[in-house]
């Protein structure tokens, strides 16, 4: 039973970090029907910042508290990735936009590839370790344990998708933003600038990116420049379990994703007799995408898509 | 050009004899490793004008087209070498290895191709990572793969008595084992090209292309686009099956390092950078980035008698050029570098939706 919460909170917290990642794909994906391929190396140079700030915040004032020195690097993390989601958007994608649809993802993949060798040779190959400067005390849930920064995790992510719900729902930009994903043409029509809501939307999906990016490292305690491409194909799967372009749909996918992934690689020993070990983990994002692609394709809270000329 | 158009056979002919002397010219100039990288060129050739049909012609994107590679090169690796104790002749495992491989194609493509053409890029991704996962770790309970180590001791091709592993003296010329695979490799791949050109113009060729235009409008014409799709999915993998089958054979060794990503990007790379859907241009793009990467190692060698020390390893350079190639392509020259006709017209037109 304590085994059962323990990879339930495990999953939770993998799954936020899915979730956020998911929200930037999805995001994206309402409104230029486009993959951002890109947006997992986004993550990963987010990890890869962060811990550079907050080592060289460290080595400059020494007597600062921890917690103190992981905000900082965040808010660091957030920043450069929100310039660098920017530039990818503007360079890249904008461009060609009007191009056949192959184009703009094929650019994607090569952002991607390029971001992940610009990062390797700043921060070379190996695997750089996360400043322990976080409490690192455990609390006993029903038996089960959970770190600070695992609560601070679960914390945060609700705060942002709070706060995000607020403003895709509340806020002339996220009206913007609704209306851009329904009919580019049309809000263009109605007075709305369609390059700035995009690319305001690359600037949100590339910050909520970065806090992942920092959450992941944290939790583990290391940040590698090859970290994002797995991580974002995962979020992309739990976007697509969610429903693709739809937000909330995005939440509930990464969480589930997340549960589903810790439950997996927990229990999949005992259910194929020891044929497989958790050393499959990663293979049941995928199981889980062509499930869903092929019995649900519009995702669990996702509306039927109907294919336009 | 006007003396070869008039008389093509001259052309032709004059192509055929210096692709038969190429490998002993470049083994007296350039020496034997430089062979061995024609011979890659070649597997290349094949493998890039196998994905062509899936991403030039029929424009699926697939990203996990190096698991097919994988499926052809494990095939030929587990019923050609000590594993299993198998040891079948080579004429009997290539068919084996390219049919399983389209298999594994008609498999992944059955659930998938009805869907959108961006969800089939990231589960053909996600299938090209599962299938190395599976290699990596199919070494127990029961050992299949042998895991991360690999088959060894692979039997080289051969036909009959004269095994193309070893080294044999031929019309009075010593050749070596990259000089036989370079002929079986360019026998192959003339065929790969034949058939590829016999596709480009039939009726399931026009089929592709007019899929990849219009899906809808394809649909309304009468072409039964799932199955279309999936033959372009199968075609695909059959021509990666038979070049992963090729490929254990000369290295005699695989392992699942051998089939990463970067290898899928590659050989997507080519294709882009060549023209997709141009056969010419794919072929230009096969061998330009085998060849090149290898020019790539005196960059080293440069950086070793400039700075004194390697500042940027060659091989990390090379991914980030391929990077940089795709984007910068699509941005300024989406075409390819010997776009189709017909590419070209839809790239220059605007206002497309």
């Amino acid at each position: 039973m304590d085994i059962l919460i323990q990879q339930l909170i495990n999953g939770l917290v993998l799954g936020s970090v899915y979730a956020l990642v998911a929200l930037g794909y999805t995001m994206v994906y309402g409104i230029l029907e486009l993959i951002n391929f890109a947006h997992g190396e986004v993550t990963m140079m987010g990890a890869m910042v962060a811990v550079a700030v907050m080592g060289m915040l460290m080595g400059a004032a020494p007597d600062l508290p921890g917690v103190w020195v992981a905000l900082l690097g965040l808010l660091a993390a957030v920043s450069a990735c929100m310039a660098l989601g920017y530039v990818i958007e503007r360079a890249a994608y904008r461009p060609l936009r009007q191009a056949p649809r192959l184009a703009p993802l094929i650019t994607a993949i090569g952002i991607s590839i390029l971001l992940q060798n610009i990062a390797m040779m700043i921060w070379g190959k190996q695997y750089i370790p996360f400043p322990r400067i976080l409490p690192e005390a455990r609390h006993n849930i029903l038996g089960a344990s959970i770190t600070d920064v695992q609560i601070a995790i679960l914390g945060l992510t609700l705060v942002i998708m709070a706060g995000l719900v607020w403003l895709v729902n509340r806020t002339s930009l996220g009206r913007a933003m609704r209306a851009v994903a329904q009919s580019k043409s049309v809000a263009q029509l109605m007075g709305v600038d369609v390059n700035k809501v995009i690319s305001a939307t690359f600037l949100i999906g590339s910050g909520l990116g970065a806090v992942a990016g920092v959450m992941v490292s944290a939790n583990y305690g290391q940040a590698h420049y090859y970290m994002g491409f797995l991580l974002g194909l995962k979020a992309f799967s739990a976007a697509v379990l969610g429903g693709i372009g739809n937000i909330a749909g995005a939440m509930l996918g990464g969480l589930l994703l997340g549960v589903i992934e810790s439950l997996g690689a927990g229990y999949i020993g005992d259910l194929t007799g020891g044929f497989l070990g958790s050393q499959y983990q990663d293979v049941f994002a995928f199981a889980v995408l062509i499930l869903v692609l092929v019995f649900r394709p519009s995702g669990l809270l996702g509306e039927k898509g109907v294919e336009r000329a | 050009m006007k003396m070869f158009r008039s008389r093509p056979w001259l052309g032709i002919s004059l192509l055929v004899a210096a692709l038969l002397v190429l490998p002993l010219v470049v083994d007296a100039s350039l020496g034997r490793s430089w062979v061995r990288v024609f011979d890659f060129a070649l597997l290349y050739v094949m493998l890039a004008l196998g994905l062509n049909i899936v991403v030039g012609y029929a424009g699926l994107l697939d990203l996990g087209y190096i698991a097919f590679y994988a499926v052809g090169a494990y095939t030929w690796a587990l019923l050609a070498s000590p594993q299993f104790g198998l040891h079948l002749p080579f004429w009997a495992i290539l068919p084996i290895g390219a049919g399983v491989a389209a298999l594994f194609g008609i498999l992944l493509g059955t659930p998938t191709l009805r869907l959108r053409g961006d969800y089939l890029a990231i589960v053909t991704l996600g299938f090209g990572e599962i299938i190395r996962i599976f290699l990596n770790n199919l070494n127990e309970p029961v050992n299949i793969t042998n895991g991360p180590q690999g088959i060894t001791l692979i039997d080289p091709a051969s036909l009959g008595s004269f095994s193309l592993g070893q080294a044999h003296s031929v019309f009075g010329l010593e050749l070596s084992a990259p000089h036989f695979y370079y002929y079986l490799f360019l026998l192959f791949a003339c065929g790969v090209i034949f058939i590829s050109l016999r596709l480009e113009n039939s009726r399931i060729g026009r089929a592709w292309v007019a899929i990849r235009e219009d899906e809808i409008a394809a649909a309304a014409m009468g072409i039964n686009t799932r199955n279309i799709k999936l033959l372009a999915f199968a075609m695909g993998a059959t021509f990666a099956g038979l070049a992963g089958g090729l490929f254990a054979s000369f290295q005699g060794f695989v392992s699942p390092e051998s089939f990463n990503l970067l290898e899928s990007i590659m050989i997507l790379c080519m294709i882009v950078l060549g023209g997709m859907g141009h056969i010419p241009g794919v072929i230009l793009g096969a061998v330009l980035l085998t060849v090149l990467p290898e020019a790539l190692r005196y960059v080293g060698d440069l950086q070793r008698v400039t700075l004194g020390r390697v500042l940027i390893d060659p091989a990390d350079l090379r991914m980030l050029l391929f990077g940089l190639a795709l984007v910068l392509m699509m941005l300024f020259r989406p075409a390819g570098l010997m776009p189709s006709i017909r590419r070209k017209r839809e790239f220059s037109e605007t206002g497309q939706p």
